[in-house]
């Protein structure tokens, strides 16, 4: 099928018809009986994934298989942060590669996914989370990535609406600030992947759920779906909260726990935060959508949950932490809240991998900040599965780490919050 | 008033909780305390992993095994429950980690109820 590409002449020229001969934006194929690579989950992750497969691997015929509709879990449901300040070279050198293939993002993928450079400030609260920040933001200046500390009175020059008055609870102290970082369009980042995906002759089959792998010895010869078999030397999983369930199907055990992470939108409002502020130490982050509405996150539940909600005792105190920080967002209200299920592994980094089964990759783990990793993500897991070895950025990420005890411990830089 | 108004006007479907409605984890039974609310509960994971009795005698593999790879169920799932806020005492929970119902609660040393996982 002939697509037409994304510009000003293409809208214009459809806006003469009344926008009623647009193309779709990805086929809808049945299934093919063998596939050269079947990519497990149509999120943003997987989508990437098949699209630089595509794009820069001859791997041959490619599917990607989705048991709902494309961008329906995780990545419909996070607060859309993009950032690279992490403390750690490896988780560093991922994500800021991430962060540079978001730059050109819209362009590559003829696709605009806003995204926007807006900026990400992470609060400090204590005297140790400013020497947390001073190091790590120390440690991201050393790997090239843009970082700066900044006083309380730099943060209220460039958000005006939070409270940095001695008398708060949690009296905000300063905060790193990386200015590349900022958000994007979730959906058109999923929209896009597929489109271009689509473009480069991926089938993506939508309403098709895995039900089983199928291994002969210790290799993969293929994938029971709900719309049958599917043949194939190799599968790429990147299934978020279901991986354990998919491994399961393997008879692999992951080091993985699902838990609901809930996130809120309110009510759309004048311009008030053209950053993102997220802290730790209080427990939330908000930025504000082009639309107007604030984009709150919260934390996930201790307890695993597949259910796509959460307690509300999370919400609430979630709330309570964005309230201090922003008195004048007290009477603000809330339109919707949701939750999603994140994959959280022990050292809150991914797992990006090879596996003990010949032919079967997984690409979990992200826990609560996957958003910001998707095309560097789909990057080095394309070029894992094609190449049947990690590129250097995901070796560090492999399975094996919880063997070796070569753990990559972010719980600081990334903390809670994502 | 209020509710009787709209229930005049509004179908029974929408006033009246249904059996569509998510059952929901608000409450837990605590072994010791009876029915109190889920904010006073902290949750410890999976129940029932034994520490090894002889872990120089493991592998790596296995030893990584016993600290990190957990069941994670979609489903009927056994975890530890400490009910922080209250009696600070431990226990075992069965609870569908899908609709979040809590099936059955038993004390620590016991073995799970019939149906169990």
């Amino acid at each position: 099928m002939k697509k037409s590409r994304y510009s000003i002449f293409s809208l214009a020229a459809n806006a003469v018809s009344a926008h009623r001969h647009w193309d779709v934006a990805w086929r809808s194929p049945p299934p093919a009986p063998e596939y050269d690579v079947v990519v497990v989950g149509g999120g943003g992750h997987g989508l990437a994934t098949a699209y630089y497969l595509a794009r820069e691997h001859d791997v041959g015929r490619i599917a990607v298989l989705e048991k709902g509709w494309i961008g329906g879990g995780n990545t419909g449901r996070n607060t859309t942060i993009v950032r690279s300040n992490y403390l750690w070279d490896e988780a560093a050198h991922l994500y800021e590669k991430s962060l540079q293939l978001w730059e050109g993002l819209s362009q590559e993928l003829n696709y605009n996914v806003m995204f926007s450079q807006r900026g990400v400030l992470n609060l400090g609260h204590t005297l140790q989370d400013m020497r947390d920040i001073v190091r790590r933001s120390s440690a991201n200046r050393l790997n090239g990535i843009d970082s700066e500390v900044l006083s309380p009175a730099d943060i209220k020059a460039l958000v005006p609406a939070i409270n940095i008055s001695a008398e708060a609870r949690y009296r905000v102290l300063g905060a790193s600030f990386q200015p590349r970082g900022g958000v994007a369009r979730h959906d058109a980042v999923a929209w896009g992947f597929a489109r271009a995906a689509d473009r480069h002759g991926v089938d993506i089959i939508e309403n098709c759920e895995v039900t089983g792998i199928r291994r002969e010895g210790d290799r993969v010869t293929g994938a029971d779906t709900s719309r049958g078999f599917i043949r194939t030397a190799k599968v790429a999983v990147v299934a978020a909260g279901h991986s354990s369930v998919i491994a399961d199907m393997a008879g692999l055990r992951m080091p993985l726990e699902s838990h609901p992470l809930q996130a809120l939108v309110s009510e759309p409002l004048k311009p008030v935060l053209d950053t993102v502020v997220m802290s730790n130490a209080v427990h939330g982050y908000v930025s504000q959508s082009d639309k107007g509405e604030l984009v709150i996150g919260a934390g996930i539940d201790a307890y695993n949950g597949y259910g796509q909600r959460g307690s509300f005792s999370i919400i609430e105190g979630n709330v309570a932490a964005i309230v201090e920080l922003f008195p004048v967002f007290s009477r603000v209200r809330m339109l919707r809240q949701w939750g999603g299920i994140v994959d959280v592994c022990p050292d809150a980094c991914p797992i990006i991998s090879k596996t003990p089964v010949k032919g079967l990759y997984f690409n979990c783990g992200w826990g609560t900040g996957g958003f910001k990793a998707t095309p560097g993500s789909g990057w080095v897991f394309a070029h894992t599965v094609a190449n049947d070895a990690p590129h250097p950025l995901n070796a560090p990420f492999a399975l094996e780490r919880f063997t070796s005890g070569a753990l990559i411990d972010e719980h600081g830089a990334a903390g809670v919050a994502h | 008033m209020a509710r009787l108004l709209m229930s005049m006007v509004l179908p029974a479907s929408l006033t009246e909780p249904t059996s569509r409605d998510p059952p929901k984890m608000l409450t837990i039974d605590c072994p010791w305390c009876g029915s109190r609310d889920q904010s006073e509960f902290s949750c410890g994971g999976e129940a029932h992993i034994v520490r090894p009795a002889e872990p120089e005698t493991l592998s790596d593999a296995e030893w990584s095994d016993y600290l990190f790879n957990r069941k994670n169920i979609k489903g009927p799932h056994a975890e530890q429950w400490c009910h922080s806020g209250g009696c600070r005492r431990w226990f075992n929970v069965i609870r569908d980690t899908v609709s979040y119902r809590v099936i059955s609660v038993y004390r620590v040393g016991e073995r799970p109820p019939e149906g169990g996982p």
